[in-house]
């Protein structure tokens, strides 16, 4: 028996520990089969040691590669930045108004989402987080930030970009965390198209182009349409950029739907740094809100700004200023009236009268047939823009009231 | 030159190393592993533990240290990544033992042994890596013959490089 131990020793070795592997292997997929959306505390204390034992080191090199290319960009920015910030300022100014159109429309549809009591979810709080460190492999699409639990982050927690989504938190660490990538052949999210509002889940693949699977075909489907977060995934809030349609083709697997082959809009290979959704909730962040305030008080003052250089140049060019105009308080009582019907228009007073000015000629009764002056005068004629001339009516008979040219 | 046998190539040539070459290689190559795939993601294609694996069990010529070289060093770049802790530890472990077998049979000192063996042994843990997620996972892969050939390829020129500067660690015993 001690010769057979001894003799095959080696195989022995080896046996033993493949075995212990695949039992290990067996009880991770098991407890992945149960359900179970976290790994055993083994399996995530062993993660925690080998990231703890290597993040020190990313962050220090990528600390000093920042402070490097900080350095050298400070001093190429410097050198237009005079330029840069005023175009920065009227380009903060030119969306500021954009805003505030876009605020109203956001306004009647959170209009209709209460009618259909649909809940809108805003992101609420984030994290910004550098990233530090990869997974090391091309079969498994994870990377490490530099934020962890001890700042607010969470496991599953949504990892965006201002670009589109990225991924998921899988572990968060103490002072880092694991996240998982869209790409990664594990991963998926709930996805609608922006237009055709066609609803699919967006599967990891490794490669730089997702399907969008369980889509039936639809001719609407286009490329170029861009594809959000639905929501549906309990993971994303809806809304969310993940990137837009390349191509349309046959699921072979599924014969009667069709993949989306959707371009993720965020570079999910050069990330470095980003957002951790660390809260979502259904009314917009205090920020966003005074934003879209300060847009709306902006359009406001300019709206204002106009209307007054309008009433400048009236009072300055009187030709153009209308004495028959309603006075304010009655524009405001028609407008809390609500009525739909505009006012009718009224011609500006002629400066030297004559039988041909509107308003000049009596009414059709007062008139005699055959009478010298101001007889039949003005019957659609004169000064008036078309529509509303109250001169000359019902006086059409025939050959009275004819004018004298 | 005299004809080694097998026994007397193993007494005259199995290599030792000093305790912390043992513990800084494999965590050096670790590092670079998560690290350099930030600075160049295609840099994901080469697997510097591996290299580490298969040197540390042609130089140290024992099966049972190359297997658990291997599989400890495989486990720990299973924790890195986000797939189930062993897939890279049972296919490291297997190359390891395969690797210190193969040491005690030809000359590893070879440079053209050398690449033989780093492509060889990279297009072998690649199988086993597809085989375990494949077969013993069930998840969705497939193999990808152009991609596992320039996977091996570029390890090859990495493990030429490395097994040069690593040779300088060693401790022969005679």
């Amino acid at each position: 028996m001690e010769s057979f131990f001894s003799r095959y020793k080696n195989v022995l070795v080896l046996v033993a520990v493949l075995l212990a592997q695949v039992l290990g292997l067996a009880t991770q997929v098991h407890r992945e089969q149960r359900g179970a959306t976290t790994e055993s505390g083994k399996v995530i204390l062993l993660r925690y040691w080998a990231s703890a034992a290597v993040s020190p080191f990313e962050r220090a090199l990528m600390y000093m590669g920042h402070g490097i290319r900080n350095g050298w960009g400070g001093y190429l920015d410097l050198r237009h930045l005079r330029q840069q910030n005023q175009d920065l300022r009227s380009e903060v100014e030119r969306l500021r108004l954009e805003q505030a159109g876009l605020a109203s429309d956001a306004r009647q549809g959170k209009r209709l989402q209460a009618l259909l009591e649909f809940k809108e979810k805003y992101v609420y709080k984030t994290v910004a987080a550098q990233v530090i460190g990869t997974g090391g492999s091309d079969q498994s699409h994870v990377f490490y930030v530099d934020k962890g639990s001890a700042d607010g982050v969470q496991a599953d927690m949504p990892v965006i970009t201002p670009d589109g989504i990225v991924g998921k938190v899988r572990e968060a660490f103490p002072h880092t965390s694991l996240v998982l990538e869209i790409d990664d052949s594990t991963s998926g999210a709930g996805a609608v198209l922006e237009t055709t509002r066609i609803r699919g889940v967006l599967r990891g693949v490794a490669s730089s182009q997702l399907p969008l699977i369980y889509v039936l075909p639809d001719e609407r489907i286009k490329p170029g349409e861009q594809v959000l977060t639905s929501g549906g995934d309990q993971v994303f809030p809806p809304g969310l950029p993940i990137g837009r349609v390349q191509s349309i083709r046959p699921d072979p697997d599924h014969d009667p739907y069709v993949d989306v082959v959707v371009k993720p809009a965020a570079d999910l290979e050069r990330l470095e740094e980003v957002l951790i959704v660390t809260d979502v909730q259904s009314q917009p962040p205090p920020a966003t809100a005074q934003d879209v305030l300060g847009s709306e008080a902006l359009a406001a003052d300019q709206i204002a700004n106009q209307q007054k250089a309008a009433s400048v140049v009236a009072e300055r060019l009187p030709g153009l200023k209308d004495p028959n105009a309603a006075a304010p308080a009655d524009a405001a009582a028609t407008a809390a009236g609500g009525s739909a019907n505009p006012p009718p228009v009224k011609v500006a007073p002629a400066l030297h009268p004559d039988r041909y000015t509107p308003g000049d000629t009596p009414d059709a009764e007062q008139m005699t047939p055959g009478a010298a002056s101001h007889a039949g005068t003005g019957a659609g004629v004169g000064t008036g823009s078309g529509t509303g001339i109250e001169a000359g009516t019902g006086t059409e008979k025939k050959g009275e009231g004819k004018p004298r040219l | 030159m005299a004809r080694l046998t097998y026994s007397s190539r193993r007494q005259l040539e199995e290599h030792t190393f000093h305790p912390a070459v043992v513990l800084l290689v494999p965590f050096a190559a670790l590092f670079l592993q998560v690290y350099l795939p930030r600075l160049w993601p295609r840099l994901a294609v080469l697997d510097l533990p591996l290299i580490v694996v298969i040197f540390f069990g042609v130089a140290r010529r024992s099966p049972i240290y190359g297997t658990i070289t291997g599989a400890v060093i495989g486990l720990l770049q299973d924790a890195f990544t986000g797939q189930a802790i062993g897939v890279n530890g049972i296919s490291n472990a297997v190359v390891g033992y395969a690797a210190a077998s193969v040491g005690v049979r030809v000359d590893v000192e070879n440079p053209l042994t050398r690449t033989v063996l780093a492509f060889g042994f990279t297009m072998v843990q690649g199988f086993l890596y597809f085989l375990i997620v494949r077969h013993l996972l069930g998840m969705d892969a497939r193999w990808l013959w152009g991609y596992q050939l320039i996977r091996a390829v570029a390890n090859t020129l990495v493990a030429v490089v490395a097994f040069a500067l690593l040779d300088r660690t060693v401790r022969r015993q005679t």
